[in-house]
This record gives structure tokens, C-alpha cells and sequence, in this order.
């Protein structure tokens, strides 16, 4: 981002101007994050840095709260994560195979309607989260299924579906259909093509749609609020309860691992991005 | 000439075209067949239930089949004066039914929504009810309380009688049906819902300008840099982005608390007295830093995606036909980038006007939004028809911005990420 030696000196200035712009956004951006970090380590009960803190004093940092998320004796964590875990495992699962076997259908172009189909596919990405709680809830109720697992894993698999379509549908448009037919021509049934040459050709957009869907479901908390019970309670639902009681230090435990978490997805996702650029041939 | 054409057939002795659309209309099904169970899947669990929403929120029913013989007897009063005995009678005995199933409760709520003062009449109806002697309801139930006897509020019971009804619209526009049938606004002081409207829609536009305000620069320098510097840069728009809601919202709570960093950094350079700490948090201030700085990644990377379209030697070529730097931007580089204004915009706008956590945790009163009113009513006061209406007026208005921007920009202009 080196000016030209020949740049007139207000260009100059108006240059620096804007990178410090761009500065102050990122930090914008990226600060508020990092403020949870040392705090979550923080000997005393209160929010705010203390004395010992600032001049980094060893004793005013301990592993407190991360003890009381995970022994503590009233603590809702370890009933919330195993719960979120096993929602949004099965969320994901549900959203990819309905998501990519809609999109292989989707990108055929033999497809009618497709306009008309794909807008109803991914509206729930476009309704606000509150209109689909609403109905959504009228549904679980109706079927009988408010207030359980099954009732919140189904609604996460419809918020999650429209992200594995539109990630499966854009890998297959880079998609080069010959290779299945070459591969039907040489005697492969319809399901041997797909899990043999479709399938990995496709994984990585199947595999960061699948990513979306998992977020989605993980850090899901307008529906959930509808639909869950005492048992069902999820960690952004601890985490919505604990923020509008009180917020205690436990809270920034748990948001430094959800943060480590949410670093991991986004290292994978990167790679994930990566990887399918280079096999679509796209060298920028 | 076409009759004389040999039609081509295949092997089967098939004519060609017959054979061809066979196979065009088995390939439509398999496509079909592939997209089916999503599609009915999402039709049953989500398409149906907001259908179910819009019956909801006109569906008046309730008090309807909790007094058929009231308004039986109601259709011969012309709703001048006190109704006759008649219509005293079928209550009574519509009352006493409810009471036995233990539903009177029900029929106070909804009343009171027509008319405030039912809910305490009714208790004390119930509790006279059971020594009325038989004959003269008219007489008995009037002197249960005066209110009985006053002919507003049986002209409120009779205003129930209809099985649908658009009141619970006119309600979310802070307007109702009066006595004599018009549509009128509600007192000054008690339009609570236009004023969310309105909040709602200010706070959604202007944090689609402050976004917009603060991804275009970076987007542009995302897109410039050489790659090792933009991946790496990339992280401050990606990590927020992939970070739960709730985690960038608790951290906005600690910033911008009184005792807060922000406030500790106002004080120490000056701007505030210790003592004067200004309050950032509960109110509009808290929902506009919180929901800029979470929804600022969508808008980054719609814009991301379109300038790493745009080839460099566009600007240069502005620049050698003699534009200055800021010329070459604004006609040459700034058109291309629309495409990506729009998504990124329409993106926020929507986002930003369906907001629902964030400004019930830092915005307070004066900061919350019509999701919170919606949320409101489907938890607490369970006045879901209301809530379904509410969720409804706001999807059509969802649904006119898609509308307008397909009009504008074209929807396939879309992308993400």
C-alpha cells in the first residue's frame, strides 16, 4: 500500500487520513472481544479492571470463575453445553443431508419453478429471527413438541437448511457435470457417482455450509427462548438469563471458551475456503 | 411441408420428440424429487405456521363460542339502550357455563382488551351469580356492580360478536374501532406502538449508514492489499463474525457500563468529570454502538466480494485520463461498487429491524425495538393473536424493502462472502 514517490504531498495526507480510519474501524471492531479475555481472569467479583489488575499484579488474577463454571454447585454450564452440543450436532446433520440433496436437485437444470422453490428454501434466512420464533412455536406447540429436544433440533434444522443451500448450490455452480456422466457411462449407479466423484468434489462447501448450520444452531437464542424448558436450557440461553439478572465473571468464563470455539470454526472455515478456491481452479 | 416430414424415430420405433420429452419430464422429477423433502419439510414447519399466524391474528372466535346465546339474543338490540331482559337471560346462562368449566377468567381477559374495567366486574359477577334467584337477570346482574348497568360496556361485549376481526392491526397502529363504528387514533399520550415503529425504523436506518460509513473504507483497503496483509486483517471482520451474539453483546455491557472502559477513558482525557459519568448503556446510545458493531461484518463482506472484482487498472485509467484521485473514485470506482452497497445495506436494514437480544439487553427503555414488543406480548401478557399481528405487519414490511431493492438493485446481485 506504498504511495508513488511522485504523490502530491495533500493526496499524502488525506492517505494517512484514511488509513487511520480503516485503523480505527478494526479496532472497532476487533477491541470489544478482547476485553472479555482478562477480565474472565479476574480474582475480585466485579467487571471492571481493578487496581491490582492494571499494574498487573499476580494475585489479582485467578482461575476462580472457570472453577465455578465447571464444579460450581448451582451452575446450569454442563447441563447447557451438553445440551447445545447434542442440538447442534443433530441440527447440522438434519441441515446438510436435507440442504445439499435439495441443492443437487436446485442446481439441475431440469428444475422447475426454480425461482418460486428457492426463495421458499432460504426465507427463514430472510424473515426475522422473531417472526420465525413466533411461528415456528405455533407449530412445536400444535405437534406437541414445545419444550423438547426434538421440537428444538427440528427448528434449528429449518434456520440452519438455508445456509448449506446456498453454500452446496454456489459449489455446484463451479460444478462440472460431464465427470457424472462419464462416470454413469462407465456403469455407476446414481448413488455410487454421488458418494464416489459428487460427494468429495463438493465437500468443502458441503463441510462449511455444515459450519454455518452449526453456528446457527449453537448460538441460537431467539426461538430457543420460545421453545425451551428447564431441561432443554441451551448456553446462550444461560448466558441470556445471567446477562439480564446479573452479570457475574462465570459469564466471561464461559464467553472466553465460546470465543476459543468460535476461533477454531473460523481457522477451519478459512481452510475449508481455501482448499475449495484451489480445487475449483480459482488463483487469485 | 411438415406433414411431409419423415418424423425421426428412435430405435424403439418412438418418435424422437416423444422420446425426448419422456426423458425431459423424468429429469424434472428426479430434480423435484431430490428438492421434495426439504421443501415439504419447511412447508409444514414453517410456511404453515405463518399462514397460522395470519389466521391468528384475525381470528376472534374465542369470545364468540364462549356466548352464542348472548349474541343469539344480541342480534335483535339496536344498541341504544340498555338491552332487554333477554339478552340478560342468555348471558346469565352463557356465565354460568363458563363458570362450571372454570373459563370465566378467559372471558375477563378478553374483554379487557376491549374495554378496560371488565376483569373486576366479572370476579364480582361470579361471586353474585351464585345466589341469583331465577327470573329478573336484568335486575340481579345490574345490581351486581354499575358498570352492568352501563350500556358502553355491553356495546363493548357486542363489538366481540364477530368471528374475525382486523382490531388487533388497527391496534398495533395505536388506532381502534369507536362506539359508532370509525376508525380513530388512540389518546396522545398512550401511542406506545407507532412510537416503536418509528424507533425501530431509525435506529434499523441509521445503523445501516453507520455500518456503511465504516465498511466502505475497510472493504477497499481489504480488497487492496496484498493478500498476506488482507488475510491477515481479514481475522478482525471473520472473528466477530463467527463469534456468538451473545458474547459481543456482554462485551458491550462491560465497555460502555458507568463504572465501564469507555467511561474510564472519557474521564481520563478530560471529556467528562469523574463524577458526571454519562450513561451509555439503557438507552438508545447502548443499541446503536452494540448493533453497529455487531451487523458491521455483513456488511464488510458483500462489499469485500464486489471490490475484489474491481481490476485496478480501471482507476489508473481514470487517473491517466486526467481525473484527480477523487474523480477517478467517484465515476469510475464508486459505480461499480453499487451491487455491493445494495446487498450489504439491504442485509443490515433487515437484520437490524428484526433485532431482538441486543437492544433488550443494552437499550433499555428508550432503546427497544418492536421485536422486544412482539416478544412482549408472546411471553408475558400471551396476547398471541396480538403478537402474530405485529410479526405479520413487520414481515409485509420486510417483504416490501425485498421488493423495492429486487426493483432497484435485482436480488441475484446478492452475494455473501
Amino acid at each position: 500500500m506504498a504511495l508513488p514517490k511522485y504523490t502530491e504531498p495533500h493526496y499524502r495526507i488525506w492517505h494517512y487520513i484514511y488509513l487511520t480510519i480503516c485503523g480505527a474501524v478494526f479496532f472497532f471492531l476487533i477491541a470489544p472481544l478482547f476485553v472479555i479475555f482478562p477480565l474472565s481472569f479476574n480474582a475480585e467479583e466485579f467487571l471492571s479492571f481493578s487496581d491490582g489488575m492494571k499494574s498487573l499484579d499476580p494475585d489479582a488474577f485467578s482461575l476462580r470463575w472457570y472453577k465455578d463454571m465447571i464444579y460450581g454447585t448451582k451452575n446450569p454450564w454442563g447441563l447447557a453445553a451438553k445440551n447445545s452440543f447434542v442440538i447442534a450436532i443433530f441440527a447440522t446433520i438434519g441441515s446438510v443431508i436435507l440442504g445439499t440433496v435439495a441443492a443437487l436437485g436446485l442446481s439441475s437444470r431440469h428444475m422447475p419453478y426454480k425461482g418460486l422453490i428457492m426463495a421458499v428454501l432460504i426465507s427463514p434466512m430472510i424473515v426475522p429471527l422473531i417472526i420465525s420464533g413466533v411461528a415456528i412455536f405455533f407449530f412445536m406447540a400444535k405437534a406437541g413438541l414445545a419444550a423438547t429436544h426434538t421440537g428444538i433440533v427440528l427448528a434449528h434444522i429449518i434456520l440452519g437448511t438455508p445456509f448449506v443451500v446456498i453454500t452446496v448450490t454456489a459449489t455446484l455452480s463451479g460444478f462440472d457435470h460431464s465427470v457424472t456422466r462419464a462416470a454413469a457411462s462407465l456403469g455407476s449407479d446414481p448413488v455410487n457417482t454421488f458418494m464416489k466423484i459428487t460427494l468429495p468434489l463438493i465437500l468443502p462447501g458441503v463441510i462449511s455450509g455444515g459450519l454455518f448450520a452449526f453456528v446457527t444452531s449453537f448460538d441460537e437464542v431467539v426461538v430457543v427462548l420460545f421453545l425451551a424448558g428447564l431441561e432443554n436450557t441451551t448456553i446462550p440461553i444461560q448466558m441470556w438469563t445471567g446477562l439480564r439478572e446479573q452479570l457475574s465473571p462465570t459469564i466471561l468464563a464461559v464467553a472466553t471458551c465460546l470465543i476459543i470455539l468460535s476461533t477454531l470454526i473460523l481457522v477451519t472455515a478459512e481452510l475449508l475456503r481455501r482448499r475449495s478456491e484451489r480445487l475449483r481452479g480459482i488463483n487469485r | 411441408m411438415s406433414s411431409e416430414t419423415k418424423q425421426i424415430l428412435t430405435t424403439d420405433g418412438i418418435p424422437l420428440e416423444v422420446s425426448l420429452k419422456k426423458a425431459e419430464r423424468k429429469n424434472k422429477i428426479k430434480a423435484f424429487l431430490l428438492v421434495a423433502p426439504l421443501l415439504f419439510f419447511l412447508i409444514i414447519t414453517y410456511v404453515f405456521p405463518i399462514g397460522d399466524m395470519l389466521f391468528r391474528s384475525v381470528d376472534d372466535k374465542m369470545v364468540t363460542q364462549m356466548l352464542p346465546k348472548t349474541f343469539k339474543a344480541m342480534e335483535n338490540w339496536d344498541g341504544q339502550d340498555l338491552p332487554d331482559e333477554e339478552v340478560f337471560a342468555a348471558f346469565h346462562e352463557d356465565f354460568i357455563k363458563l363458570v362450571e368449566d372454570k373459563r370465566e377468567g378467559k372471558l375477563s381477559t378478553q374483554l379487557n382488551y376491549t374495554k378496560n374495567g371488565f376483569k373486576s366486574i366479572i370476579k364480582k359477577l361470579r361471586r353474585a351469580s351464585k345466589k341469583f334467584e331465577e327470573g329478573n337477570y336484568k335486575e340481579q346482574i345490574m345490581s351486581v356492580h354499575k358498570r352492568w348497568a352501563d350500556v358502553e360496556y355491553w356495546r363493548a361485549i357486542q363489538r366481540r360478536a364477530p368471528e374475525f376481526t382486523g382490531q388487533k392491526y388497527l391496534k398495533g397502529m395505536d388506532m381502534y374501532v369507536n362506539e359508532e363504528g370509525k376508525i380513530v387514533s388512540v389518546e396522545e399520550d398512550r401511542r406506545i406502538h407507532r412510537v416503536l415503529w418509528l424507533r425501530t425504523l431509525e435506529i434499523a436506518f441509521f445503523v445501516t449508514v453507520f455500518c456503511f460509513l465504516m465498511a466502505y473504507p475497510i472493504a477497499h483497503l481489504l480488497a487492496t492489499l496484498p493478500m498476506k496483509y488482507s488475510n491477515l486483517l481479514m481475522i478482525c471482520v471473520l472473528l466477530p463474525f463467527w463469534t456468538s451474539l451473545l458474547v459481543r453483546t456482554a462485551s458491550w455491557m462491560i465497555l460502555l457500563q458507568q463504572q465501564g472502559i469507555v467511561n474510564d477513558f472519557f474521564v481520563g482525557i478530560g471529556l467528562v468529570a469523574d463524577d458526571n459519568r454519562p450513561e451509555m448503556m439503557y438507552n438508545k446510545t447502548g443499541s446503536y454502538v452494540a448493533m453497529t458493531q455487531i451487523l458491521l461484518p455483513f456488511m464488510v463482506l458483500p462489499l469485500y466480494s464486489v471490490m475484489k472484482t474491481i481490476s485496478p487498472s480501471l482507476m489508473r485509467a481514470g487517473k491517466s485520463l486526467g481525473g484527480t484521485p477523487f474523480i477517478a473514485f467517484w465515476k469510475v470506482y464508486f459505480p461499480l461498487t453499487i451491487p455491493g452497497i445494495g446487498a450489504g445495506c439491504l442485509l443490515v436494514f433487515i437484520l437490524a429491524i428484526g433485532y431482538y437480544i441486543t437492544p433488550a439487553l443494552v437499550g433499555g427503555a428508550s432503546g427497544t425495538l418492536i421485536s422486544n414488543q412482539i416478544a412482549f406480548h408472546m411471553k408475558s401478557t400471551l396476547d398471541w393473536s396480538f403478537a402474530s399481528a405485529m410479526g405479520l405487519m413487520l414481515l409485509s414490511g420486510v417483504l416490501v424493502i425485498y421488493w423495492l431493492y429486487n426493483k432497484i438493485v435485482g436480488i441475484d446481485n446478492i452475494k455473501l462472502g
